[in-house]
This record gives structure tokens, C-alpha cells and sequence, in this order.
């Protein structure tokens, strides 16, 4: 019998925060600027520059700690991680060792096998560095330091992992937790979201762990499953052989579905960690750690129970809802100016979970305002359009936050109420279709059905679908 | 007087009163480093057009109000290893042949506030890694009272231009002793601030944590008005420590009766050449005759401050200096096989050989299972040292002792023995540890002519105990003494 | 003396310091680090039981930048003194094989 392995996962997880400016100098976080234009002396690593701490930075970083079940250091340092790379403007990262601000927390999840904490070993504060662009041209590399000191969180997981199920669970997770924060908003394919995975396998049974690997490079949930599958595959197939799998840090090429040994010897990989004599200790006062707690919003399973309890919509919806911080968002706003919950969360979990399906988006991508839709939930109830107009007004909606008051006036979609044209045009319908009349009155309610669908076809889809019916069994 | 013999404050008046103009004072000073920096080589770059231009604007400054300082209008020279915007800073290194900051040092950004010109940049050993400014890359500076003699370093520059009357004044830094060496080697006074005092926004780094800009001048007088001018709180610099103690020039008063003076034994020992100790001896009577209390005392640890140093100041280096790889500004080498390559041959063409062994020291002991052994064991050591410092004040006002073991040595006869050289800054080093302010005001000359300085040492953020012992003794010892090469230069006034 | 700095440490530490150095420069430097290294090994004569280590003389802690934008567009400036250049960029030896 062949021998059964176990993998054991432990995630590093870096997130770009939400801040306006960078970690250490004034210089703006915004996406798609042209190379360099958010560059000053710090960020570019000028000589005589110096580094000043983000007080923002260390707010999100609490925050996250706090709502991770984390233990926060109230006295905790910034380092220096020693490393030549273009990337990184001073040749070391501004980072924490040995005093990470976070420390000793843990999530729990929830899979097929059921629910299961994953730990946190730390989370600590750190810089990102500057983005290197092949130039095919010139077959040189140029270097964009605009993202150079844009600030991160690096969440580092205890090695609880143990498959690919369980890593997006913690990931989809962690994901949520930080963006009910406000901390970041987590896209993993731009990058503002990323994970690094450490693996290593043994036997089922096994004591020790055995020889890890990291892998950087990837970009979405889809690649990280593939590049855990692949990985395990590569190490087993190793041990198999009675070959040694070499602890190093791979880069995951998700084309060739294979990973690629990123060392060479020039990278000592010795950081050389020291405190950094050019920033001054974090304390937190536990005044500070108390406002911050504070100031906590609501996180996903205090909503979920909010929502069951405060709102009449079924436990699904409100887990669907609760979900997305973006779906939420737009639900309790949309709910607040329309004042009917249930309706709300019908058009949310109906018409645009199903475009955003046929778009292939995810809920955070939806542009529509609550209040175009709390307008368009007023219109229908009030009778002012009918529920096939309402449809195709949503579309308009989703696509373009049209306003629907005035999408409806001016293409002419109101309900028409006039009971002489309406009784005009059923007259005309019974009297050209004998068939469906006579079908109807030998016992086939279907028939009638089909007498309402000419109606409404003659009546340009703007009659009260409850009027033509009403009309129809009165004439006939 | 000519213009050139005045002290800084004293030209800043006669600028005031308008029987010198600006112009003339750079004019002067200009002169004066045409005439003799071929000998002495104090600066690496004379920016005569342009400090023309500026004193005409000082003037107009002036005269509008714009600048009312007791320093406006008065010349300086700035060390190389502090930014100057758009002017060439190389911190006389080949790495940084060519930069030109698109900034200034804050220390640099007060001083034009204040209505200073700059004459140019000085020379230093190389990233202010020496103590003879023979390390730089762009030749040795030569000591005005011997030009066969090191002017101490590492502001070796800055010290010659002021004892040459190049400069009116010059900005300097320590990290271990830089300012106040230099200045003892070439009978000038230089003081070192508090860490914190002065901004380091904009002063190349060597040693971050004990990294000081500082004035030197003819005179304790000249470096109060100069540190009133250039500390300041900067919150660019997270170090940067806000006071509001800093009007130093309160402190320049004639009478130290009952300040308690200390001379730690340990400094007076072995290795110690015997006629700096007459000398420094000699002050510390005269402070005496003016109704200080002196006595001698065991400050102990004396012995460990400088391998503390080399490991803390070295590590840090490796750090700080590691941005400069070809990228970005400065020198990258011409042929190289990729990118490692060009960092290799960047680093190793463009640093020299006294800064290579430091960055390689640094690296080595914060490398990976030495980190404990070296790094932290040194700042524990630096803890003790602080604390003996404490102990210390607890006791006394001010802290007499030597500057250096023993005056300006030959050209020549320091880098062949590193160690030897570091050595010779076991009485200036553990004030940069400790963070204390520290001065070296000239006492005397030795045998061979060459000046010996003093040193006073005050507690954190206690410049004004210094200041007031340096006033003190300078009002006994007499007005300050030019080498005898430096003849004078400008216009003579009553 | 104590401290024998062996070739493979030159060797990692001019991969650390990305510093080349000759066969001659090579043994002058294993040469003078091992000689500051022994003396450095004076500080073992100190009992530091207890001590912390101290990286900054002052409690000086807590200092911030509030989250505001004061940098705008600067780029002119930072590449003025770049040995290379291109389309606004840094330019470098190519980092991927």
C-alpha cells in the first residue's frame, strides 16, 4: 500500500492599507499614476532622507490585530530587513522582527469537515516595494517607486492548514474581516491582497513537519489552489524517490501549473535585522488600544445576527449579504431610504447576484447607488411602473446608476391606469382570439393566461398585470 | 581688523551696523580660500558665483528686514555630508561624484533662513568614516598650524577652513568625536549637540544613532549664536527632540563659581601625551581660580565605549550605506555582467578602502548567529556607559577632560594602523554613545606648535553648562589665536 | 589572535556588503576584521546580565505623520541624478534571467 501524506500550510498574507499617503513619507498611495510621479527623497531613498511613521498605519494594523483575536504589543519597534534589490529604493525594508505589533490570534473557519481555528502567528507593519517593468526593447528592467513605501500588514498564520479548501476559507475569511475594517480593500489580482503559501508534507501521523517551501506569485484564489496541488504533488514525488525537498522560496508559474526555485547565490538570504536608529519606539497606551476598540465597526458575524434578527429575510439572504462588506453596504443604505428590507434583499440576492454572475464580477464591483434603487422599489410599489418594467429599468441600473424616475419619464414605462383603454383593448383581444375564449370558458385557466400576455403585448408592457386580469374575467 | 580675523558674530555685526557689506565678507572669504585651500585643500567645492549672487540678496535682506539674525549675511562652509540643494554634496566619496540634492538639510534650510551664505562644501574622510580626513577621495586636507599635519577628522575640512579664516564659521558633524577632534587638531572650537538638537533630515548618514551636526567656529561666543541658528524640531526627523531650551546664548556669561567640574582619572592615564595633559590640567586650574569646583573621578568603562563604537557605528553603516549601489544617483561603474555585477563593482569602485571595512565589519556582525553576540551585547554596553555618564552628573555640572590622546599627527602615519587610529578617539566616542553635548575649545599648543583642545562635556540637553565653562575659560585664556600662516584677508575695520 | 576569518567569510560577506574585493584586498580584510573582532571581544569582559540593550539614548516614542498628502508630483527632481534613465524610470541591468 502506498503511503498516505498530510500537508501542512502556513500563509503569509500581506495587505496594502487603505491609507491616503505612504508608511513613512507624504507621498500618495493612489493606484495608475505615471511611473515616479509619487515619489519624494524617502520613498526614493535619497541620501539624508528620513523616515516618519503613518499614525494610520498603526491604526488599521490594531485593528485588524483586535478583530483577528490577536494580543497587541503595546511597545513594539520598526526594523531593518537588509536586501539589494532595485525594488527597494534603500536596499532594506522598514519592517518588524522583533517586536511585531500583533501577535498570538487566530480565526475560525469553516469547511465541508466543519469549523476550525486557524492561528495567527503575528501581524506586523511593513513598507512595500517599488514595481520592476520588463523593458522588451532594451531587455533592461525600469524601475517605478510609486508603490515604494506604500504601507502593508503582513499576517503570518501558524502552520494549521492542511488543504487548499481550508486556505481559501481562511483567505475568504481574513478578506472579510479587513474589509469590514475599512483596513483594505483586498483585491487580490491588483495586488492589494497577497498571499504567500508555506508547505511542506509528511506522513499522515508524522510528529515532525517536514522541509517547507514558499511560494510567491500568486494572484488569485484559483492559482493558490493550483499551486498548493502542485507543490504537494512535486514534494511527494521527491520523497518518493528518496530525494530531499530543499527549504527555499519558489515562484509559482501559474501557465505551466509548476514552480520555479527563486534563490541564486548572489541572495544570502541573511537580513541582517537590526532596529532601525531612525524611527523611535510605538507605544500604545491602553487609552489608544481602548479607542481603537471603540471604534471597531460592526464585523460579519455581528451583522449576520443583526440581520436575522432586525430584518424579515430569510437566514440565507443574510448570509449572502453579510458576505460581501460591499453588499451589506449598499443593502442597510438602500434599506434606510426605502424602509422595506425584504425588498431590497430580494433585488440584491435575485436580479444582481444574476447580472454580476453574467458578468463574471465579484459584489465588490458593483457602481449602482442605494439610492437609485430605493427609488426604483418606490416605483414599483407605487404602482408607477409594473415588475417586467421594474426588470429592465434594474438593468439600466446595474450597468449605468441611471436615476429610474427619470429613466421612466423619459422613455415612457409609467403603468397605464386608463380603465376605457384598457377595457378598449381586451375587447379587441377576445374578439380576435374565439379559441383562447372558448378554451377558457370549456375550463382552461391556462387560456386566460394567454388572453393577459396579449393585453399587456397591445398595452406596450405598461398595463397593471392585475387590472388585465381583473378585466378579462369581467368581460368575458 | 580685516574682515577675516573677525569672529562670526562680530562680522555679523559690523555687517548690521554697515561698515561691511555682505558682499565684501564673501568677497573676503573667497579671497582667502584663493589664496591658500591649494595648500590646505579644506573644501571640495567653492561655490564663488553663486555665494556672490546670494550675498547680494542678504544684503537686500537685511536692509528690507527680511533677516534681523545676529549671523545674517555672515559666510559659512557646510561639510560635504550635508545636503545642499543644488549643490554638489559627495561626502567626499567617488560613489557620489556627481550629486546634486534636490534638497536641503534642515540644518542648511535654518541657516538660509536665518540670512547665511554658503561658500561652498569642505572636505572629509570619506562618509566621515576617519579621524584625519586623509580618507577622502578627493585628496587629503592639510592642518594650517603644519601643513605636514592631519587636520583630525572627520571634518577635517570645515575645522582647517575656520582655523585658516577661510570661513567664518563651518557646519561639521560627530559621530565619534568629528567635530570636536578636528577642532582641537586645529585650534578651533566645535561643539556637539545633544542627539536631537539638530535635525539629521538631510545629513548623510554613517552612524544614524549617534549622528550630530554641529558648529565650528573661532569661538564659544560664535558656536552658541550658530546652534541658536541651526537646532530646531523637525518632524521630518522622528529623532529630532523639541526644546525650548535653546537660546544658548544666554549662557555665554563669565562665572563659574560653583559649578562642580569632574575630570574622570581614567582619561588622565596611560596613553595620554603628557603635555596635552599639562595643558588640559592647566584649564581646568584656570576654571578653578574662577571658583569652579574641580575634582578627579573614576568614570570607569572608559576602555569599552570604543569596540562598543565600531560595532554599533559599523552595523548601522552597512545599513545606511547600502543605498548607494548605482541605481538611483551617483557613481555606477562602466562594465559590468548584470545586475549583481553592477552593485559589486559599483560599491567597490566607488567606496574607498576605509569604508569598505567598515561596511564589511557591520555586515559581518549583524549577520546571521552574530547578531546577539556583537550588535546587542554592544548596546547593552552602551546602556552601562549612559549610566556611568548618569552617575556621573549626578555629581557634577560639566565633565573636563582631553579631546584626543595627543595632538595632530603626519600626514600619513594614522592609516597604516586602523586600529591605532581608533584608538585615538577613545575620549570623544562614548559622548556619542551617551548622546551628550560636548565641546573642545583650545587651551595651548604643544612643543611642535601644533594646538591642543579641551574638551567639556555636559549632561543631555545641558549645552549651556558648557557653553558657560567655555566663556569662562575663554575670557581668562584671551582672544583666539590664528596659526601663524593664516595671515589675514578683507578689508581692515576699526 | 582569536578571531581567524576564514575565505567562505569574505567571501559571504562580500555577498552581504555586495562589495568585490581583490585576492589582496581579500587577506587584508580577513586580516583587519579579525583584529577589530578581537577587540571587539573586550566587551565580554563586561557583565551585561540584565542590561537592556539600548538603541536610542531618549524616550523619545510615538511620533507621527498624521495620513495627509503633502508630496505632489516630484519626479523631475528624484531622477536628476540617475546614471540611467528611461520613459521615467530608473533604469537597471535586467532583474529576471
Amino acid at each position: 500500500m502506498s503511503r498516505q501524506y498530510e500537508t501542512v500550510i502556513g500563509l503569509e498574507v500581506h495587505v496594502e492599507l487603505a491609507t491616503k499617503t505612504k508608511i513613512f513619507c507624504g507621498c500618495s498611495t493612489a493606484f495608475g499614476g505615471a511611473p515616479n510621479t509619487h515619489t519624494c527623497p524617502v520613498c526614493t531613498g535619497m541620501p539624508g532622507s528620513l523616515p516618519v511613521l503613518n499614525k494610520q498605519v498603526v491604526e488599521y494594523a490594531m485593528a485588524v490585530g483586535l478583530a483577528t483575536n490577536c494580543q497587541i504589543h503595546q511597545y513594539c519597534k520598526f526594523d531593518r530587513k537588509n536586501y539589494f534589490y532595485p525594488d527597494n529604493p534603500q536596499n532594506y525594508q522598514i519592517s518588524q522582527l522583533y517586536l511585531p505589533i500583533c501577535h498570538d490570534g487566530g480565526i475560525e473557519i469553516e469547511t465541508a469537515a466543519g469549523k476550525k481555528v486557524i492561528g495567527i502567528h503575528e501581524i506586523h507593519m511593513e513598507e512595500d516595494a517599488g514595481k520592476l517593468i520588463h523593458d522588451e526593447w532594451e531587455d533592461c528592467t525600469l524601475v517605478d517607486y510609486n508603490r515604494s513605501g506604500v504601507p502593508l500588514i503582513e499576517i503570518v498564520s501558524e502552520p494549521d492548514m492542511r488543504s487548499a479548501e481550508e486556505v481559501i476559507a481562511y483567505l475568504d475569511k481574513l478578506r472579510l474581516i479587513v474589509q469590514y475594517l475599512g483596513a483594505s480593500d483586498c483585491k487580490l489580482q491588483e495586488g492589494s491582497m497577497r498571499a504567500d503559501v508555506n508547505l511542506s508534507v509528511r506522513e499522515v501521523g508524522a510528529e515532525q513537519f517536514g522541509t517547507r517551501t514558499e511560494m510567491k506569485n500568486l494572484n488569485s484564489f484559483k492559482a493558490i489552489a493550483r499551486a498548493i496541488e502542485g507543490e504537494r504533488a512535486r514534494q511527494i514525488e521527491l520523497i518518493e524517490e528518496g530525494k530531499q525537498v530543499i527549504q527555499e522560496t519558489r515562484r509559482w508559474d501559474d501557465n505551466k501549473e509548476y514552480s520555479y526555485p527563486m534563490r541564486s547565490k548572489e541572495d544570502a538570504h541573511d537580513y541582517r535585522y537590526f532596529p532601525d536608529p531612525d524611527l523611535v519606539p510605538v507605544i500604545i497606551s491602553d487609552e489608544w488600544l481602548q479607542a481603537v476598540k471603540d471604534r471597531q465597526p460592526e464585523l460579519r458575524t455581528e451583522k449576520l445576527a443583526r440581520y436575522k434578527k432586525e430584518f424579515d429575510i430569510p437566514d440565507y439572504d443574510a448570509e449572502i449579504l453579510t458576505g460581501s462588506k460591499h453588499l451589506a453596504d449598499l443593502f442597510e443604505e438602500t434599506t434606510e431610504l426605502c424602509g422595506k428590507p425584504k425588498k431590497v434583499s430580494n433585488w440584491l440576492m435575485g436580479e444582481t447576484l444574476r447580472l454580476l454572475k453574467e458578468a463574471g464580477q465579484e459584489p465588490e464591483e458593483i457602481t449602482f447607488s442605494a439610492a437609485h434603487l430605493a427609488k426604483l422599489i418606490e416605483l414599483l410599489d407605487a404602482g408607477t411602473i409594473n415588475q417586467t418594467v421594474a426588470k429592465e429599468v434594474f438593468e439600466q441600473i446595474f450597468r449605468d446608476d441611471i436615476d429610474p424616475e427619470q429613466y421612466v419619464e423619459e422613455h415612457g414605462l409609467k403603468m397605464v391606469n386608463d380603465d376605457n383603454l384598457l377595457r378598449t383593448v381586451v375587447e379587441q383581444v377576445i374578439a380576435a382570439n374565439p379559441q383562447s375564449v372558448a378554451d377558457y370558458k370549456g375550463g382552461k385557466e391556462k387560456a386566460l393566461g394567454f388572453l393577459v400576455g396579449q393585453t399587456m403585448k397591445q398595452m406596450k408592457g405598461k398595463a397593471n398585470p392585475g387590472a388585465v386580469n381583473k378585466m378579462l374575467k369581467e368581460l368575458l | 581688523m580685516q574682515i577675516m580675523d573677525m569672529t562670526a558674530l562680530e562680522l555679523g555685526r559690523k555687517i548690521k551696523e554697515k561698515e561691511v557689506s555682505v558682499k565684501e565678507a564673501v568677497q573676503a572669504s573667497l579671497d582667502t580660500i584663493e589664496a591658500k585651500d591649494e595648500a590646505l585643500h579644506s573644501f571640495v567645492t567653492v561655490d564663488a558665483e553663486r555665494a556672490l549672487a546670494r550675498a547680494d540678496e542678504v544684503q537686500k535682506g537685511i536692509e528690507d528686514g527680511t533677516y534681523t539674525g545676529v549671523l545674517a549675511g555672515v559666510p559659512a562652509a557646510v561639510k560635504d555630508n550635508i545636503c545642499t540643494e543644488n549643490l554638489l554634496t559627495t561626502c567626499s566619496s567617488k560613489i557620489l561624484y556627481n550629486f546634486v540634492p534636490p534638497y536641503s538639510a534642515q540644518a542648511v534650510s535654518n541657516l538660509n533662513a536665518a540670512g547665511g551664505v554658503i561658500l561652498g562644501k569642505t572636505n572629509m574622510d570619506e562618509f566621515a568614516m576617519g579621524s584625519t580626513t586623509e580618507t577622502s577621495a578627493y585628496g587629503v586636507t592639510r592642518n594650517p598650524w603644519n601643513l605636514e599635519h592631519v587636520p583630525g577628522g572627520s571634518s577635517g575640512g570645515s575645522c582647517a577652513a575656520v582655523a585658516a579664516c577661510e570661513a567664518p564659521y563651518a557646519l561639521g558633524s560627530d559621530t565619534g568625536g568629528s567635530i570636536r577632534q578636528p577642532g582641537s587638531f586645529c585650534g578651533v572650537t566645535g561643539l556637539k549637540p545633544t542627539y536631537g538638537t539638530v535635525s539629521r533630515y538631510g545629513l548623510i548618514a554613517y552612524g544614524s544613532s549617534l549622528d550630530q551636526i554641529g558648529p565650528i567656529a573661532k569661538d564659544i561666543s560664535d558656536c552658541a549664536a550658530i546652534l541658536e541658528m541651526l537646532a530646531s524640531y523637525d518632524k521630518k526627523d522622528s529623532t529630532s527632540v523639541k526644546r525650548t531650551d535653546c537660546d544658548f546664548t544666554s549662557a555665554l556669561v563669565d562665572d563659574v563659581k560653583g559649578m562642580r567640574i569632574g575630570i574622570p582619572s581614567d582619561y588622565l592615564s596611560a596613553g595620554l601625551d603628557e603635555e596635552v595633559k599639562a595643558a588640559i590640567l592647566k584649564a581646568a586650574d584656570v576654571l578653578k581660580q574662577k571658583g569652579a569646583i574641580v575634582e578627579e573621578f573614576q568614570l570607569s568603562l572608559v576602555e569599552y565605549a570604543i569596540p562598543a563604537y565600531y560595532v554599533i557605528a559599523s552595523a548601522e553603516a552597512s545599513s545606511n550605506l547600502a543605498r548607494f549601489d548605482g541605481v538611483k544617483y551617483g557613481y555606477r561603474a562602466k562594465e559590468y555582467n548584470g545586475l549583481h555585477g553592477m552593485y559589486k563593482k559599483s560599491r567597490s569602485e566607488g567606496f574607498g578602502e576605509e569604508v569598505k571595512r567598515r561596511i564589511m565589519l557591520g555586515s559581518f556582525v549583524l549577520s546571521s548567529g552574530y547578531y546577539d553576540a556583537y550588535y546587542l551585547k554592544a548596546l547593552r554596553t552602551k546602556a552601562l556607559i549612559k549610566q556611568s555618564f548618569d552617575r556621573a552628573f549626578e555629581k557634577y555640572d560639566v565633565i573636563l577632560g582631553p579631546v584626543a590622546p595627543m595632538t595632530a599627527p603626519k600626514l600619513g602615519e594614522s592609516l597604516s594602523d586602523p586600529l591605532k587610529m581608533y584608538l585615538g578617539d577613545i575620549y570623544t566616542i562614548s559622548v556619542n554613545l551617551a548622546g551628550l553635548p560636548g565641546v573642545s575649545v583650545p587651551c595651548g599648543v604643544d612643543s611642535k606648535g601644533l594646538p591642543i583642545g579641551v574638551q567639556l562635556i555636559g549632561d543631555c540637553f545641558k549645552e549651556k553648562n558648557i557653553i558657560r565653562a567655555a566663556y569662562a575659560y575663554e575670557q581668562a585664556r584671551g582672544k583666539w589665536q590664528a596659526p601663524p600662516c593664516a595671515a589675514a584677508a578683507g578689508k581692515v575695520v576699526e | 589572535m582569536a578571531n581567524i576569518i576564514s575565505d567562505e567569510t569574505i567571501e559571504y560577506v562580500g555577498i552581504l556588503a555586495k562589495l568585490e574585493l581583490s585576492a589582496e584586498e581579500k587577506e587584508q580584510a580577513k586580516k583587519d576584521i579579525g583584529r577589530m573582532l578581537d577587540y571587539v571581544d573586550k566587551l565580554n569582559e563586561l557583565d551585561t546580565t540584565g542590561v537592556e540593550p539600548m538603541s536610542h539614548v531618549f524616550p523619545v516614542h510615538n511620533v507621527f505623520r498624521e495620513d495627509v498628502v503633502t508630496n505632489g508630483d516630484d519626479r523631475e527632481n528624484m531622477l536628476k541624478n540617475a546614471p540611467a534613465v528611461k520613459d521615467g524610470s530608473w533604469k537597471v541591468p535586467k532583474t529576471v534571467e
